[in-house]
């Protein structure tokens, strides 16, 4: 009996009765025989003329929308425009395979289809509007809580599903109702189901117990309540109904428990509870005007232009390596499109179809095609052949580890904040991605994952309490996982430690300063090998070896944080500026 | 297409509702900004606005829709033709263009024709999104995740109020005055702080935190999506009623005073606030007109500059990018203490 699956069966239905109205499902698990067989049973719910269209991970935008048809263009002598994917999905489902990496423009395309409904076109020279009522089927393979697919989305998703933990033993269940007639009968009578005052209120008021901010989930829950009375042969939503619609859409988003204080909790974004204020307080992170007097005193202690300078060293620290140069290659096919030129599409550049036509366009007469001759080939000389700029997609995510430990936080942690906030500022005019991992007690914890929005970073930072031992290997080797994470997708990783070096908890979470600096090192060459830049700023209160050690051991550049005193600090900034301000040409 | 959701039934977001009725009676104001929470209703609003304004009077046969009142701001085709007599006029709806994600340049600024250019071998322009929106509004959803030299183009369109073509040959010229409207969510991305200066209005929304406001929210577009056409017939009075406003508001704006004891108090408030440039200024004394001429008085006062000051200057601050105090705190302070309470 698992009560997944048969949640997983239920959403199915639901999902089969009104696709665009419940927007879709996110279903969390591996690739494998649990997943098809809920994919099977979706497929055998819907209508046997329901399109069921799959879309890659990287599917370009031109497909995604739709455009110019090439070789009807070419071969009738005028425009013919090309259905694209969202269109041809009308009516049925679209599949989005491996959710979690699937890029934010891809998800603004299919979240702006969900809202409208249709597909508004206006690109190489075609304007359309189709229509485009699909229901989506997010499959998510993240393994980590790091990788989630797009909040963009799952907003509009009715159903999250999580099956990750079912075996394929769990999926001979169902339910009474999950059969196509049933399914097909509820889709009829679905106009006619009426929703009481009282129940929107009730789940109204769920949501908002539940912390969930957005409103969208509960117009779901009310689209998911009329579906289940539907399914039910009712034409009257019951509470019952508003009760299990509540529990499949609303309890999956849930942020705190319903009986917190609603006032509270209102800026709570993660699931995670908070940790306890005494802790906070007590651990030295000091609220108030000496809080920011120290924080003031941070700012001077950074170069501006650290990031941009470590950046462009950091492919003289990356060790020889061969197999991850290619990232900073220059690349004709990848990245976005900056513009077009003219040229010759040879060496792996891409021709850029529409363009050229135009160039081609205004000679046709001259080079002796008859006006009106609609048989006749577009004659194309090599002059007219235009190529596609795609500007080298150098997103980059920088990684702040920040040591909260009890050596830490008694003098620096404070201190250490105001220079991420420093650091911050700088990725925010650059407009990089930052991920920020504290480590404390025994072991190291990812408190933001890679984002764009620099206030949650911001945020998160300031809620950061101290205090505990020093873990330095998990922290590192958690920096290790997030740098390749973000390698994986296209990204440059960039590690900043803020430490003092002195690890005692080992990596297997045990106290002990040998084996914990022994572990630390070996964890530091392992970042070395993955090739990422790093950064080690080291917080300890006097001059001492370990934190140079751990940056040797990483190939890391090295900077003291110096005694917080603007002057001595700006000192030490003008030091180091020819070090770290050698080569400052930002990859754009 | 059915009949978008009526703009006076959206539940509260007073600020964005008002920001987006001074952009239609004073649309010299340049552009409005929405940023906020998921799922707040923002793309909503905006269509909306699009049923709501009145007709407007366009030359006949134009593709830019050219006023034929204004004699001085013609296509060149426009103006060819008046030379041939009095120009020939129709009632149209004011556009509002939506800007999909994923448009090409070649759409948004306007192209040559390709159709006529393979069948017949002709050299002609295509209009595209801007000639569209010219007069009336072009909306952006996503604004932040809008291709870095498409939102450059567009401010830079918007400020100059005309769009000047020179590609493939073409060499076009035509008016494009449109109010630009941007909407985003800052947890996706946040805007460049250099564009955020060039739009005139910035309102910030919010998920209403009343549980009677969630619920009406629900309920309306719960209905709306069940029976749009009776959901539209009921409000269609109130929606009446805003469209007078609008209408006689930019009758009137031309003759609403400004008192100069009004501007000293606006430039006070910038000055107590840092902002950088005549912008800001600019855009407060606007603003507070056109509120004026909505609600009918004759003359600005001190309630209408304190109504607009957020809205106009909180994007304008200068500020730590990372301060969390928000911006629109800092100009109520600044307000309480530069107005008095």
């Amino acid at each position: 009996m698992s009560a997944a699956w048969i949640d997983g069966v239920r959403a199915a239905c639901l999902f089969a009765t009104d696709p665009a109205g419940l927007g879709g499902v996110c279903v969390r698990a591996h690739a494998g025989p649990v997943r098809d067989a809920w994919l099977t049973l979706l497929r055998g719910l819907l209508p046997d003329a329901a399109p069921f269209r799959r879309v890659p991970v990287h599917v370009t935008e031109g497909r995604l929308l739709g455009g110019l048809d090439l070789a009807a263009t070419l071969g009738q002598g005028r425009p013919v425009a090309e259905c694209g994917l969202l269109a041809e999905a009308d009516g049925g489902v679209l599949l989005l395979s491996s959710a979690e990496r699937v890029d934010r423009t891809t998800i603004a395309c299919v979240t702006a289809a969900l809202d409208s409904r249709a597909v508004v076109v206006e690109r190489d020279g075609v304007t359309a509007r189709q229509p485009a009522r699909f229901g989506v089927v997010a499959l998510d393979e993240g393994l980590d809580s790091d990788e989630t697919t797009a909040a963009a989305l799952l907003d509009r998703l009715a159903f999250l599903l999580d099956l990750t933990s079912l075996s394929y033993r769990d999926t001979g269940e169902t339910v009474g109702y999950a059969c196509a007639a049933a399914v097909s009968e509820a889709r009829d009578r679905l106009g006619e189901v009426e929703v009481g005052e009282d129940i929107v209120e009730a789940l109204c008021g769920a949501a908002f117990a539940l912390g969930i901010d957005s409103l969208r989930p509960s117009m779901m829950a009310v689209r998911a309540a009329r579906a289940i009375a539907a399914l039910a042969g009712r034409t009257e939503v019951g509470e019952e109904d508003a009760a299990a619609a509540a529990r499949l859409v609303l309890a999956p988003r849930a942020t705190r428990f319903p009986e917190a204080d609603a006032g509270e909790d209102s800026e709570t974004e993660s699931p995670q509870p908070e940790p306890a204020p005494d802790d906070e307080r007590s651990e030295g992170t000091p609220d108030g005007p000496l809080a920011d007097q120290v924080l003031e005193a941070a700012r001077a202690a950074l170069p501006p232009a650290l990031l941009d300078a470590l950046l462009a060293g950091g492919a003289a620290i990356r060790t020889g390596s061969s197999g991850k140069a290619g990232e900073m290659r220059v690349s004709r096919l990848r990245g976005r499109p900056a513009g077009v030129r003219a040229g010759q599409p040879r060496d792996g550049a891409r021709l850029n179809v529409i363009e050229t036509l135009r160039s081609a366009a205004p000679w046709q007469r001259l080079r002796g095609r008859a006006v009106g001759d609609r048989s006749a080939r577009v004659e194309v000389r090599s002059q007219d052949f235009r190529v596609t700029r795609f500007r080298e997609r150098t997103e980059t995510t920088s990684i702040f580890v920040v040591d909260a430990s009890g050596s830490a936080a008694m003098h620096r942690l404070a201190e250490a904040k105001g220079a991420v906030e420093l650091l911050l500022a700088d990725c925010y005019v650059r407009r990089d991605r930052v991920a920020l991992i504290a480590f404390r007690g025994a072991g190291a914890e990812l408190l933001l994952p890679p984002t764009r929005s620099l206030v949650r970073a911001r945020r998160n930072l300031a809620r950061l309490p101290g205090g505990g031992g020093t873990p330095l290997a998990a922290a590192i080797d958690s920096s290790i996982a997030i740098a390749e994470a973000a390698r994986r997708r296209g990204e440059t990783p960039l590690v900043v430690f803020l430490t003092d070096g002195r690890a005692n908890v080992g990596r297997d979470g045990i106290g002990g300063r040998t084996q914990a600096r022994d572990d630390a090192l070996r964890a530091a060459r392992a970042l070395r090998i993955a090739g990422c830049s790093a950064l080690v700023i080291d917080t300890a209160p006097r001059t001492r070896p370990e934190a140079e050690e751990l940056a040797d051991a990483m190939g890391a550049r090295f900077l003291r944080l110096p005694r917080a005193d603007a002057a001595a600090l700006s000192a030490a900034v003008r030091t180091q500026a020819p070090r770290t301000g050698g080569d400052t040409h930002a990859a754009a | 297409m059915s009949a978008p959701f009526p703009f006076s039934a959206i539940v509260g977001q007073d600020e964005m509702k008002l920001a987006l009725m001074i952009a239609a009676v004073d649309p010299g104001i340049g552009g409005v900004l929405v940023f906020g929470d998921r799922g707040t209703g923002k793309s909503t609003t905006v269509r909306a606005l699009a049923a709501l304004l009145p007709k407007m009077r366009v030359v006949t046969g134009c593709r830019y829709g050219c006023d034929p009142e204004a004699a001085d701001d013609l296509c060149d085709e426009c103006r060819e033709r008046s030379r041939g007599g009095e120009l020939k006029s129709r009632l149209r709806p004011v556009p509002v263009v939506d800007l999909p994600l994923g448009a090409t340049e070649d759409r948004v600024v306007g192209a040559l024709d390709l159709e006529l250019a393979l069948t017949r071998g002709e050299k002609a322009f295509e209009p595209g999104l801007l000639a569209r929106a010219h007069r009336g509004f072009l909306y952006i959803d996503e604004v932040n995740l809008l291709e870095d030299h498409l939102v450059d183009l567009l401010l830079d369109v918007a400020a100059s109020g005309e769009n000047v073509v020179e590609r493939e040959g073409l060499s076009v010229r035509h008016p494009a005055r449109f109010v630009l409207i941007g909407s985003g969510n800052p947890e996706e991305g946040e805007l460049r702080p250099q564009l955020l200066d060039r739009f005139g209005l910035s309102v910030e929304v919010r998920t209403p935190v009343e549980i009677s406001d969630r619920i009406e929210v629900i309920r309306r577009r719960d209905e709306y999506e069940r029976h749009p056409a009776e959901f539209v017939k009921r409000w269609k009075s109130r929606d009446g009623r805003l469209r007078t406003r609008i209408r006689k508001a930019r009758e009137r704006i031309d003759a609403v005073l400004i008192p100069d004891e009004i501007l000293e108090q606006a430039a006070r408030l910038c000055i107590a606030l840092g902002t950088d440039g005549l912008r800001g200024e600019l855009t407060l004394i606007r603003g507070a007109r056109a509120v004026a001429a909505l609600e009918g008085a004759e003359e600005v006062t001190l309630a209408q500059l304190r109504e607009v000051a957020g809205p106009s200057l909180s994007h304008r601050l200068r500020r730590n990018p990372l301060d969390e105090s928000a911006s629109a705190v800092r100009v109520e302070r600044a307000v309480e203490e530069v107005f008095g309470s």
